[in-house]
Protein backbone atom coordinates (compact mmCIF):
# COMPACT_ATOMS: atom_id res chain seq x y z
CA UNK A 1 0.00 0.00 0.00
CA UNK A 2 2.61 2.43 0.58
CA UNK A 3 5.18 2.37 -1.51
CA UNK A 4 8.85 3.74 -0.27
CA UNK A 5 8.66 6.88 -2.47
CA UNK A 6 4.92 8.34 -1.04
CA UNK A 7 6.01 7.37 2.42
CA UNK A 8 9.11 9.79 2.19
CA UNK A 9 7.09 12.36 0.63
CA UNK A 10 4.62 12.23 3.22
CA UNK A 11 7.47 12.22 6.07
CA UNK A 12 9.04 15.39 4.42
CA UNK A 13 6.07 17.24 4.28
CA UNK A 14 5.01 16.95 7.62
CA UNK A 15 8.57 17.92 8.54
CA UNK A 16 8.19 20.73 6.51
CA UNK A 17 4.28 21.64 8.55
CA UNK A 18 5.93 21.15 11.62
CA UNK A 19 9.26 23.76 10.55
CA UNK A 20 6.86 26.20 9.16
CA UNK A 21 4.46 25.73 12.26
CA UNK A 22 7.39 26.27 14.79
CA UNK A 23 8.74 29.57 12.52
CA UNK A 24 4.85 30.99 13.35
CA UNK A 25 4.86 30.17 16.91
CA UNK A 26 8.75 31.73 17.28
CA UNK A 27 7.42 34.64 15.68
CA UNK A 28 4.49 35.48 17.02
CA UNK A 29 4.22 34.11 20.58
CA UNK A 30 5.93 36.99 22.39
CA UNK A 31 4.19 39.24 20.95
CA UNK A 32 0.71 37.91 21.72
CA UNK A 33 2.15 36.87 25.38
CA UNK A 34 2.10 40.73 25.28
CA UNK A 35 -1.13 41.55 24.09
CA UNK A 36 -2.54 39.48 26.96
CA UNK A 37 0.02 40.60 29.39
CA UNK A 38 -2.04 44.29 28.42
CA UNK A 39 -5.71 42.81 28.97
CA UNK A 40 -4.88 40.86 32.24
CA UNK A 41 -5.01 42.04 36.20
CA UNK A 42 -1.63 43.14 38.18
CA UNK A 43 -2.92 40.02 40.93
CA UNK A 44 -2.55 37.73 37.70
CA UNK A 45 0.38 38.77 36.33
CA UNK A 46 2.09 38.22 39.57
CA UNK A 47 0.09 35.20 40.27
CA UNK A 48 2.83 31.92 40.85
CA UNK A 49 1.51 30.23 37.19
CA UNK A 50 1.42 32.71 33.76
CA UNK A 51 -1.53 32.61 32.40
CA UNK A 52 -2.13 33.04 28.88
CA UNK A 53 -6.08 33.82 28.71
CA UNK A 54 -6.32 36.68 29.93
CA UNK A 55 -8.98 35.84 32.39
CA UNK A 56 -10.62 37.73 34.00
CA UNK A 57 -9.88 40.72 31.34
CA UNK A 58 -9.39 44.42 32.16
CA UNK A 59 -9.36 47.39 30.88
CA UNK A 60 -7.17 48.89 33.60
CA UNK A 61 -3.95 49.12 32.18
CA UNK A 62 -5.02 51.23 29.11
CA UNK A 63 -6.82 53.62 31.21
CA UNK A 64 -3.50 53.93 33.01
CA UNK A 65 -1.39 54.79 29.95
CA UNK A 66 -4.11 57.33 29.00
CA UNK A 67 -5.73 59.00 31.85
CA UNK A 68 -2.29 59.26 33.79
CA UNK A 69 0.81 58.96 31.73
CA UNK A 70 -1.06 60.99 28.77
CA UNK A 71 0.17 58.40 26.08
CA UNK A 72 -1.79 59.99 23.90
CA UNK A 73 0.44 62.77 24.02
CA UNK A 74 3.22 60.32 22.64
CA UNK A 75 1.21 58.90 20.15
CA UNK A 76 -0.04 62.60 18.67
CA UNK A 77 4.05 63.60 18.60
CA UNK A 78 4.42 59.99 16.62
CA UNK A 79 2.12 60.82 14.13
CA UNK A 80 3.55 64.49 13.98
CA UNK A 81 7.18 63.09 13.06
CA UNK A 82 6.84 59.71 11.85
CA UNK A 83 3.77 60.96 9.08
CA UNK A 84 6.13 64.45 8.17
CA UNK A 85 9.39 62.47 7.86
CA UNK A 86 7.19 60.10 5.23
CA UNK A 87 6.12 62.78 2.93
CA UNK A 88 9.05 64.71 3.07
CA UNK A 89 11.29 61.00 1.84
CA UNK A 90 8.59 60.55 -0.76
CA UNK A 91 8.81 64.08 -2.34
CA UNK A 92 12.78 64.97 -1.68
CA UNK A 93 13.67 61.02 -2.72
CA UNK A 94 11.60 60.79 -5.63
CA UNK A 95 12.63 64.24 -7.21
CA UNK A 96 16.13 62.65 -6.66
CA UNK A 97 15.39 59.03 -7.71
CA UNK A 98 14.04 60.14 -11.10
CA UNK A 99 16.97 62.43 -11.76
CA UNK A 100 19.07 59.90 -11.30
CA UNK A 101 16.94 57.49 -13.45
CA UNK A 102 16.25 59.92 -16.25
CA UNK A 103 18.14 63.01 -16.58
CA UNK A 104 22.37 63.42 -17.68
CA UNK A 105 24.32 63.25 -14.80
CA UNK A 106 27.69 62.50 -14.39
CA UNK A 107 28.41 58.89 -12.28
CA UNK A 108 24.87 58.14 -11.16
CA UNK A 109 26.35 54.79 -9.85
CA UNK A 110 28.62 57.17 -7.68
CA UNK A 111 25.94 58.78 -6.66
CA UNK A 112 23.85 56.38 -5.15
CA UNK A 113 26.64 54.33 -3.85
CA UNK A 114 27.70 57.71 -2.31
CA UNK A 115 23.98 58.06 -0.65
CA UNK A 116 23.95 54.38 0.61
CA UNK A 117 27.35 54.26 2.15
CA UNK A 118 26.68 57.59 3.91
CA UNK A 119 23.56 55.76 5.58
CA UNK A 120 25.76 53.10 6.89
CA UNK A 121 27.56 55.34 9.49
CA UNK A 122 27.05 54.13 12.88
CA UNK A 123 24.04 56.63 14.49
CA UNK A 124 26.19 57.36 17.84
CA UNK A 125 28.70 59.04 15.37
CA UNK A 126 26.97 61.38 14.49
CA UNK A 127 24.27 62.10 17.73
CA UNK A 128 26.94 64.80 19.91
CA UNK A 129 27.74 66.83 16.93
CA UNK A 130 23.99 67.24 15.80
CA UNK A 131 23.28 67.99 19.17
CA UNK A 132 25.10 70.90 19.47
CA UNK A 133 24.08 72.51 15.98
CA UNK A 134 20.84 71.95 17.47
CA UNK A 135 20.95 73.57 20.60
CA UNK A 136 23.21 76.14 18.24
CA UNK A 137 20.07 77.13 16.45
CA UNK A 138 17.22 76.94 18.80
CA UNK A 139 15.82 73.45 17.44
CA UNK A 140 16.21 71.05 20.57
CA UNK A 141 13.20 69.67 22.15
CA UNK A 142 11.49 70.54 18.52
CA UNK A 143 9.45 68.35 15.81
CA UNK A 144 11.60 70.08 13.18
CA UNK A 145 15.14 68.58 14.55
CA UNK A 146 14.12 65.28 14.67
CA UNK A 147 11.97 65.68 10.82
CA UNK A 148 15.57 66.49 9.46
CA UNK A 149 17.53 63.79 11.04
CA UNK A 150 14.63 60.86 10.24
CA UNK A 151 14.58 62.33 6.45
CA UNK A 152 18.49 62.17 6.26
CA UNK A 153 18.20 58.83 7.76
CA UNK A 154 15.36 57.55 5.32
CA UNK A 155 16.39 59.01 2.30
CA UNK A 156 19.25 56.84 1.14
CA UNK A 157 17.08 53.62 1.14
CA UNK A 158 13.74 55.68 -0.44
CA UNK A 159 15.92 56.93 -3.30
CA UNK A 160 17.54 53.50 -3.41
CA UNK A 161 13.93 51.78 -3.64
CA UNK A 162 12.26 54.22 -5.96
CA UNK A 163 15.25 54.51 -7.82
CA UNK A 164 14.64 50.59 -8.68
CA UNK A 165 11.34 50.39 -9.44
CA UNK A 166 11.62 53.79 -11.92
CA UNK A 167 14.48 51.54 -13.89
CA UNK A 168 11.25 48.98 -14.26
CA UNK A 169 9.42 51.63 -16.25
CA UNK A 170 9.86 51.17 -20.03
CA UNK A 171 11.93 54.21 -21.66
CA UNK A 172 9.34 54.17 -24.87
CA UNK A 173 6.70 55.72 -22.08
CA UNK A 174 9.21 58.71 -21.64
CA UNK A 175 9.73 59.41 -25.37
CA UNK A 176 6.46 59.50 -26.03
CA UNK A 177 5.79 62.19 -23.30
CA UNK A 178 8.62 63.80 -24.27
CA UNK A 179 7.59 64.32 -28.32
CA UNK A 180 4.21 66.01 -26.67
CA UNK A 181 6.67 68.10 -25.17
CA UNK A 182 6.71 67.53 -21.64
CA UNK A 183 9.80 68.49 -19.50
CA UNK A 184 11.20 66.57 -16.83
CA UNK A 185 8.79 68.15 -14.02
CA UNK A 186 5.55 67.16 -16.21
CA UNK A 187 7.24 63.75 -17.21
CA UNK A 188 7.62 63.14 -13.57
CA UNK A 189 4.75 63.76 -11.75
CA UNK A 190 2.02 62.66 -14.84
CA UNK A 191 3.99 60.03 -16.15
CA UNK A 192 6.80 58.11 -13.56
CA UNK A 193 4.91 58.63 -9.99
CA UNK A 194 1.46 57.16 -10.81
CA UNK A 195 3.22 54.55 -12.60
CA UNK A 196 5.16 53.63 -9.71
CA UNK A 197 2.57 53.91 -6.87
CA UNK A 198 2.96 50.66 -5.15
CA UNK A 199 6.58 51.64 -4.69
CA UNK A 200 5.75 55.17 -3.09
CA UNK A 201 3.41 52.75 -0.56
CA UNK A 202 6.18 50.41 0.08
CA UNK A 203 8.89 53.14 0.61
CA UNK A 204 6.42 55.64 2.40
CA UNK A 205 5.90 52.81 4.81
CA UNK A 206 9.43 51.87 5.30
CA UNK A 207 10.35 55.23 6.24
CA UNK A 208 7.45 56.14 8.72
CA UNK A 209 8.35 52.56 10.58
CA UNK A 210 11.54 54.01 10.46
CA UNK A 211 10.48 57.20 12.35
CA UNK A 212 7.99 55.69 14.45
CA UNK A 213 10.05 53.08 15.84
CA UNK A 214 14.00 55.34 16.28
CA UNK A 215 14.51 55.60 19.79
CA UNK A 216 18.20 57.42 19.98
CA UNK A 217 18.14 60.36 18.41
CA UNK A 218 14.50 60.94 19.92
CA UNK A 219 15.75 60.51 23.58
CA UNK A 220 18.57 62.59 22.87
CA UNK A 221 16.60 65.41 21.39
CA UNK A 222 13.27 65.86 23.65
CA UNK A 223 11.98 65.87 26.89
CA UNK A 224 9.22 65.93 28.56
CA UNK A 225 5.44 64.51 26.94
CA UNK A 226 4.84 67.79 24.94
CA UNK A 227 7.69 66.30 22.10
CA UNK A 228 8.71 62.61 23.24
CA UNK A 229 8.29 60.04 20.89
CA UNK A 230 6.25 56.67 21.86
CA UNK A 231 9.60 54.91 21.71
CA UNK A 232 10.89 57.10 24.73
CA UNK A 233 7.75 57.34 26.31
CA UNK A 234 7.67 53.36 26.66
CA UNK A 235 11.32 53.14 27.75
CA UNK A 236 11.04 56.11 30.19
CA UNK A 237 7.76 53.88 31.96
CA UNK A 238 10.02 51.65 34.02
CA UNK A 239 10.29 53.62 37.88
CA UNK A 240 13.03 53.01 39.98
CA UNK A 241 11.37 50.42 42.57
CA UNK A 242 8.49 48.95 40.62
CA UNK A 243 8.20 47.74 36.76
CA UNK A 244 4.62 48.51 35.35
CA UNK A 245 4.62 45.04 33.14
CA UNK A 246 1.37 45.90 32.19
CA UNK A 247 0.70 49.33 31.40
CA UNK A 248 4.16 48.65 29.55
CA UNK A 249 2.55 45.51 27.81
CA UNK A 250 -0.95 47.93 27.10
CA UNK A 251 0.85 50.48 25.27
CA UNK A 252 3.21 47.96 23.41
CA UNK A 253 -0.07 47.27 21.94
CA UNK A 254 -1.34 50.30 21.24
CA UNK A 255 1.99 51.19 19.54
CA UNK A 256 2.31 48.08 17.14
CA UNK A 257 -0.54 47.23 16.38
CA UNK A 258 -1.13 49.74 13.78
CA UNK A 259 2.10 48.72 12.68
CA UNK A 260 1.94 45.30 12.35
CA UNK A 261 -2.03 45.90 11.01
CA UNK A 262 -0.33 47.97 8.05
CA UNK A 263 2.49 45.47 7.10
CA UNK A 264 0.37 42.64 7.01
CA UNK A 265 -1.87 44.29 4.55
CA UNK A 266 1.14 45.89 2.73
CA UNK A 267 3.38 42.52 3.04
CA UNK A 268 4.02 41.32 -0.19
CA UNK A 269 5.12 45.27 -1.46
CA UNK A 270 7.31 45.53 1.58
CA UNK A 271 9.39 42.29 0.88
CA UNK A 272 9.61 43.22 -2.86
CA UNK A 273 10.84 46.68 -1.69
CA UNK A 274 13.71 45.39 1.08
CA UNK A 275 15.03 42.85 -0.92
CA UNK A 276 15.27 44.84 -4.22
CA UNK A 277 19.01 45.67 -4.88
CA UNK A 278 20.27 43.14 -2.02
CA UNK A 279 19.77 40.38 -4.03
CA UNK A 280 18.32 41.29 -7.75
CA UNK A 281 20.17 40.01 -11.02
CA UNK B 1 23.16 43.09 -7.83
CA UNK B 2 20.78 45.61 -10.01
CA UNK B 3 24.50 47.53 -11.20
CA UNK B 4 24.26 45.65 -14.55
CA UNK B 5 20.81 45.81 -15.64
CA UNK B 6 20.67 49.43 -14.94
CA UNK B 7 23.83 49.94 -16.43
CA UNK B 8 22.84 48.91 -19.91
CA UNK B 9 20.41 52.07 -19.59
CA UNK B 10 22.62 54.21 -18.82
CA UNK B 11 22.97 55.82 -22.28
CA UNK B 12 19.19 56.01 -22.51
CA UNK B 13 18.73 59.44 -19.76
CA UNK B 14 15.72 60.63 -21.24
CA UNK B 15 17.04 64.16 -21.45
CA UNK B 16 20.57 63.36 -22.12
CA UNK B 17 20.40 63.47 -25.73
CA UNK B 18 22.48 66.36 -26.93
CA UNK B 19 20.94 68.76 -29.17
CA UNK B 20 17.18 68.47 -29.43
CA UNK B 21 14.95 68.91 -26.16
CA UNK B 22 17.41 71.03 -24.30
CA UNK B 23 15.42 73.86 -22.72
CA UNK B 24 16.70 75.67 -19.80
CA UNK B 25 14.39 73.64 -17.70
CA UNK B 26 16.19 70.43 -18.93
CA UNK B 27 19.88 71.70 -17.94
CA UNK B 28 19.13 72.85 -14.55
CA UNK B 29 16.88 70.30 -13.82
CA UNK B 30 19.12 67.48 -12.81
CA UNK B 31 20.50 69.78 -10.48
CA UNK B 32 17.49 70.95 -9.03
CA UNK B 33 16.18 67.85 -8.39
CA UNK B 34 19.17 66.70 -6.40
CA UNK B 35 20.18 69.33 -4.12
CA UNK B 36 17.71 68.51 -1.59
CA UNK B 37 18.37 65.39 -1.25
CA UNK B 38 22.17 65.72 -1.26
CA UNK B 39 22.01 68.40 1.20
CA UNK B 40 19.97 66.86 3.86
CA UNK B 41 21.92 63.90 3.96
CA UNK B 42 25.47 65.85 3.69
CA UNK B 43 24.21 68.01 6.63
CA UNK B 44 23.06 65.06 8.66
CA UNK B 45 25.88 62.52 8.38
CA UNK B 46 29.20 64.07 6.39
CA UNK B 47 29.50 67.26 8.49
CA UNK B 48 28.72 66.02 12.15
CA UNK B 49 31.20 63.55 11.19
CA UNK B 50 33.85 66.27 10.34
CA UNK B 51 33.14 67.75 13.60
CA UNK B 52 33.08 64.54 15.55
CA UNK B 53 36.82 64.45 14.56
CA UNK B 54 37.40 67.96 15.81
CA UNK B 55 35.67 67.21 18.78
CA UNK B 56 37.51 64.54 19.71
CA UNK B 57 40.59 66.45 19.66
CA UNK B 58 39.07 69.07 22.38
CA UNK B 59 38.40 69.04 26.00
CA UNK B 60 34.77 70.09 25.70
CA UNK B 61 32.26 69.55 29.01
CA UNK B 62 29.10 71.09 28.49
CA UNK B 63 28.75 70.82 32.27
CA UNK B 64 31.73 73.23 33.10
CA UNK B 65 31.20 74.97 29.29
CA UNK B 66 35.31 74.26 29.37
CA UNK B 67 36.37 73.94 25.33
CA UNK B 68 40.08 74.08 24.39
CA UNK B 69 42.01 72.29 22.16
CA UNK B 70 44.12 69.16 23.75
CA UNK B 71 45.30 67.53 20.54
CA UNK B 72 45.67 63.42 21.01
CA UNK B 73 45.09 63.61 24.81
CA UNK B 74 41.83 61.95 24.19
CA UNK B 75 43.04 59.12 22.69
CA UNK B 76 45.58 58.59 25.14
CA UNK B 77 43.15 58.40 27.80
CA UNK B 78 40.99 56.03 25.38
CA UNK B 79 44.02 53.53 25.13
CA UNK B 80 44.08 52.93 28.73
CA UNK B 81 40.52 53.29 29.93
CA UNK B 82 39.65 49.34 30.89
CA UNK B 83 35.51 50.61 30.36
CA UNK B 84 36.21 51.14 26.62
CA UNK B 85 38.23 47.78 25.81
CA UNK B 86 35.51 45.64 27.59
CA UNK B 87 33.02 47.58 25.79
CA UNK B 88 34.92 47.18 22.72
CA UNK B 89 35.13 43.39 23.43
CA UNK B 90 31.39 42.75 24.39
CA UNK B 91 30.56 44.61 21.13
CA UNK B 92 32.41 42.62 19.05
CA UNK B 93 31.47 38.98 20.68
CA UNK B 94 27.52 40.05 20.61
CA UNK B 95 28.10 41.17 16.63
CA UNK B 96 29.89 37.56 16.03
CA UNK B 97 26.88 35.42 18.28
CA UNK B 98 23.88 37.31 16.98
CA UNK B 99 25.30 37.27 12.99
CA UNK B 100 26.32 33.64 13.31
CA UNK B 101 22.91 32.78 14.95
CA UNK B 102 20.93 35.14 13.30
CA UNK B 103 22.22 33.62 9.41
CA UNK B 104 21.96 29.93 10.54
CA UNK B 105 18.24 30.49 11.74
CA UNK B 106 17.88 32.93 8.91
CA UNK B 107 18.94 30.27 6.05
CA UNK B 108 16.79 27.41 7.81
CA UNK B 109 13.77 29.80 7.94
CA UNK B 110 14.72 30.59 4.00
CA UNK B 111 14.73 26.72 2.94
CA UNK B 112 11.66 26.25 4.24
CA UNK B 113 9.68 28.82 3.00
CA UNK B 114 11.23 28.06 0.06
CA UNK B 115 8.99 24.96 -0.63
CA UNK B 116 5.32 25.26 -1.65
CA UNK B 117 3.28 24.52 1.23
CA UNK B 118 -0.05 25.34 2.41
CA UNK B 119 -0.01 28.41 4.15
CA UNK B 120 3.19 29.73 3.07
CA UNK B 121 1.72 33.51 2.58
CA UNK B 122 0.65 33.31 6.43
CA UNK B 123 4.37 32.08 7.92
CA UNK B 124 5.82 35.00 5.82
CA UNK B 125 3.48 37.51 6.72
CA UNK B 126 4.02 36.25 10.68
CA UNK B 127 7.46 36.09 10.08
CA UNK B 128 7.78 40.10 9.66
CA UNK B 129 5.90 40.94 12.62
CA UNK B 130 9.23 40.45 14.77
CA UNK B 131 10.72 42.82 12.28
CA UNK B 132 8.04 45.59 12.66
CA UNK B 133 8.50 45.59 16.08
CA UNK B 134 9.75 48.87 17.51
CA UNK B 135 13.09 47.88 19.71
CA UNK B 136 12.09 49.48 22.21
CA UNK B 137 9.20 47.59 22.41
CA UNK B 138 11.15 44.53 21.63
CA UNK B 139 13.42 45.15 24.61
CA UNK B 140 10.55 45.46 27.08
CA UNK B 141 8.72 42.30 25.66
CA UNK B 142 11.74 40.22 26.07
CA UNK B 143 12.32 42.06 29.69
CA UNK B 144 9.32 40.71 31.15
CA UNK B 145 9.55 37.10 29.31
CA UNK B 146 12.99 36.40 30.94
CA UNK B 147 11.82 39.08 34.52
CA UNK B 148 13.31 37.52 37.67
CA UNK B 149 9.87 36.87 39.90
CA UNK B 150 7.11 36.49 37.16
CA UNK B 151 8.94 36.03 33.77
CA UNK B 152 6.90 32.77 31.74
CA UNK B 153 10.36 31.60 30.79
CA UNK B 154 11.68 30.86 34.29
CA UNK B 155 8.19 28.72 34.50
CA UNK B 156 8.72 27.30 31.12
CA UNK B 157 11.82 26.61 32.34
CA UNK B 158 11.27 25.14 35.79
CA UNK B 159 8.60 22.84 34.46
CA UNK B 160 10.45 21.65 31.68
CA UNK B 161 13.15 20.88 34.68
CA UNK B 162 15.91 22.60 32.69
CA UNK B 163 16.09 25.26 35.91
CA UNK B 164 16.06 24.13 39.48
CA UNK B 165 14.97 27.51 40.86
CA UNK B 166 14.16 31.14 39.31
CA UNK B 167 16.57 32.85 37.64
CA UNK B 168 17.45 36.40 37.39
CA UNK B 169 18.21 36.21 33.90
CA UNK B 170 19.06 40.04 33.18
CA UNK B 171 20.41 40.13 36.66
CA UNK B 172 23.89 38.29 36.48
CA UNK B 173 26.40 38.98 33.75
CA UNK B 174 26.82 35.52 31.34
CA UNK B 175 22.72 35.38 31.73
CA UNK B 176 21.97 38.72 30.33
CA UNK B 177 24.27 39.09 27.94
CA UNK B 178 22.83 35.66 26.34
CA UNK B 179 19.56 37.28 26.64
CA UNK B 180 19.83 40.01 24.83
CA UNK B 181 21.81 37.96 21.77
CA UNK B 182 18.16 35.95 22.07
CA UNK B 183 16.27 38.98 21.75
CA UNK B 184 18.05 40.34 18.97
CA UNK B 185 17.92 37.18 16.98
CA UNK B 186 14.10 36.77 17.49
CA UNK B 187 13.64 40.29 15.78
CA UNK B 188 16.18 40.33 13.24
CA UNK B 189 16.43 36.30 12.56
CA UNK B 190 13.26 36.69 9.92
CA UNK B 191 14.90 39.57 8.01
CA UNK B 192 17.80 37.47 7.44
CA UNK B 193 15.13 34.99 6.31
CA UNK B 194 13.92 37.53 3.65
CA UNK B 195 17.02 38.35 2.13
CA UNK B 196 17.76 34.47 1.46
CA UNK B 197 14.84 33.57 0.34
CA UNK B 198 14.87 36.20 -2.35
CA UNK B 199 18.73 34.39 -2.81
CA UNK B 200 17.20 31.26 -3.27
CA UNK B 201 14.77 31.96 -5.73
CA UNK B 202 17.25 33.25 -7.83
CA UNK B 203 18.48 29.93 -8.03
CA UNK B 204 17.23 27.94 -11.22
CA UNK B 205 15.29 25.43 -10.46
CA UNK B 206 16.11 23.09 -13.33
CA UNK B 207 19.35 22.98 -11.62
CA UNK B 208 18.02 21.64 -8.35
CA UNK B 209 15.85 19.03 -10.10
CA UNK B 210 18.76 17.84 -12.48
CA UNK B 211 20.78 16.68 -9.47
CA UNK B 212 17.96 15.25 -7.61
CA UNK B 213 17.25 13.15 -10.83
CA UNK B 214 20.77 12.07 -10.33
CA UNK B 215 20.25 10.92 -7.39
CA UNK B 216 21.14 13.62 -4.64
CA UNK B 217 19.52 13.88 -1.66
CA UNK B 218 17.81 16.79 0.24
CA UNK B 219 21.53 17.40 2.23
CA UNK B 220 23.50 16.64 -1.15
CA UNK B 221 21.48 18.85 -3.05
CA UNK B 222 21.70 21.54 -0.23
CA UNK B 223 25.58 21.60 0.07
CA UNK B 224 26.59 21.02 -3.83
CA UNK B 225 23.95 22.96 -5.51
CA UNK B 226 22.22 25.49 -3.67
CA UNK B 227 25.26 26.32 -1.20
CA UNK B 228 27.67 27.57 -3.61
CA UNK B 229 25.09 29.32 -5.41
CA UNK B 230 23.50 31.31 -2.49
CA UNK B 231 27.09 31.88 -1.29
CA UNK B 232 27.53 35.61 -2.61
CA UNK B 233 24.08 36.33 -1.10
CA UNK B 234 25.10 34.61 2.23
CA UNK B 235 28.04 37.17 2.65
CA UNK B 236 26.73 39.76 1.59
CA UNK B 237 23.75 39.47 4.08
CA UNK B 238 25.56 38.98 6.76
CA UNK B 239 27.93 41.92 6.56
CA UNK B 240 25.41 44.22 6.57
CA UNK B 241 23.84 42.12 9.40
CA UNK B 242 26.94 42.24 10.73
CA UNK B 243 27.83 46.20 10.39
CA UNK B 244 24.17 46.48 12.15
CA UNK B 245 24.47 44.04 15.21
CA UNK B 246 27.89 46.26 15.89
CA UNK B 247 25.77 49.75 16.31
CA UNK B 248 23.47 48.25 18.72
CA UNK B 249 21.96 50.49 21.03
CA UNK B 250 18.42 50.65 22.00
CA UNK B 251 17.82 46.97 22.85
CA UNK B 252 20.68 47.09 25.18
CA UNK B 253 20.59 50.42 26.68
CA UNK B 254 16.63 49.67 27.32
CA UNK B 255 16.86 45.91 28.61
CA UNK B 256 20.38 46.47 30.76
CA UNK B 257 21.33 49.82 30.69
CA UNK B 258 24.77 48.38 30.37
CA UNK B 259 24.88 46.52 33.14
CA UNK B 260 25.01 44.36 35.61
CA UNK B 261 28.65 45.41 36.42
CA UNK B 262 29.08 46.80 33.14
CA UNK B 263 28.99 43.09 31.06
CA UNK B 264 26.49 44.44 28.71
CA UNK B 265 28.11 47.79 27.85
CA UNK B 266 28.54 48.21 24.12
CA UNK B 267 30.40 51.21 22.18
CA UNK B 268 27.10 53.14 21.91
CA UNK B 269 25.16 52.72 25.00
CA UNK B 270 29.10 53.84 26.48
CA UNK B 271 29.37 56.48 23.95
CA UNK B 272 25.87 57.71 24.16
CA UNK B 273 26.13 57.64 28.37
CA UNK B 274 29.75 59.59 27.93
CA UNK B 275 27.82 62.05 25.83
CA UNK B 276 24.68 62.71 27.56
CA UNK B 277 25.05 61.93 31.32
CA UNK B 278 28.61 62.96 31.64
CA UNK B 279 28.08 65.71 28.90
CA UNK B 280 31.59 65.08 27.88
CA UNK B 281 31.34 65.71 24.43
CA UNK B 282 34.89 65.56 23.80
CA UNK B 283 35.77 62.05 25.07
CA UNK B 284 32.06 60.91 23.53
CA UNK B 285 33.62 61.89 20.57
CA UNK B 286 37.02 60.24 20.85
CA UNK B 287 35.02 56.71 21.79
CA UNK B 288 32.45 57.27 18.57
CA UNK B 289 35.70 57.90 16.78
CA UNK B 290 37.20 54.62 18.04
CA UNK B 291 33.70 52.84 17.18
CA UNK B 292 33.63 54.45 13.43
CA UNK B 293 37.58 52.84 13.10
CA UNK B 294 36.32 49.90 14.01
CA UNK B 295 33.62 49.70 11.54
CA UNK B 296 34.97 50.83 8.65
CA UNK B 297 37.96 48.24 9.45
CA UNK B 298 34.91 45.52 9.89
CA UNK B 299 33.80 46.69 6.82
CA UNK B 300 36.94 46.34 4.89
CA UNK B 301 38.04 43.52 5.97
CA UNK B 302 34.41 41.60 4.62
CA UNK B 303 34.31 43.16 1.93
CA UNK B 304 38.27 42.20 0.97
CA UNK B 305 37.31 38.50 2.15
CA UNK B 306 33.95 38.66 0.00
CA UNK B 307 35.93 40.17 -3.34
CA UNK B 308 38.79 37.40 -2.60
CA UNK B 309 35.53 34.77 -2.43
CA UNK B 310 34.27 35.48 -5.19
CA UNK B 311 36.92 35.55 -7.35
CA UNK B 312 37.84 32.08 -6.00
CA UNK B 313 34.53 30.78 -7.04
CA UNK B 314 34.64 32.48 -10.71
CA UNK B 315 38.14 30.67 -11.61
Amino acid sequence: MFNSTSTASLVSRLVLQAAAAMIVVWSLAPFLWQVSTAFQEDRLLTAATPSFLPWPGTLEHFRNIFVEKQFHLYVVNSLIVAGATALLCLTIGAFAAFALSRLRIASRFGILGLFLSVSMFPQIAIVGPLYLVASNFGLMNTYTALIIIYLAMGLPLVIWVLFGYFETIPREIDEAAIIDGAEPLRLLVSVIVPMSLPGFVTTGLLAFIMAWNEFMFALAFTSGVERQTIPVGIANFTNLYYVPWGDIAAASVVVTLPLVTMVLIFQRYIVEGLTQGAVKE
Amino acid sequence: MALRSTLETDETAAFGESGEKRGWASRLAPLLFLTPASVAILAVSVYPILDGVWLSLRNTLLSTQADEFVGFSNYATLWQDDLFWSAWQHTLVFTAASTVLETLIGLGMALVLYEPFRGRGIVRAAMLVPWAIPTVVTSKMFGWLFDGQHGVINWLFLKAGLISDYVNWYGSPDTAFRSIVIADVWKTAPFMALLLLAGLQTIPRSLIEAARIDGAGPFAVFYYVRLPMLLPTLLIAGMFRALDAFRIFDLVYVLTGGGPADSTEVLSTLTYKTLFSGLDFGYGSTLSGAMFLTEALLAAGFGLFIVRRMRRAQD
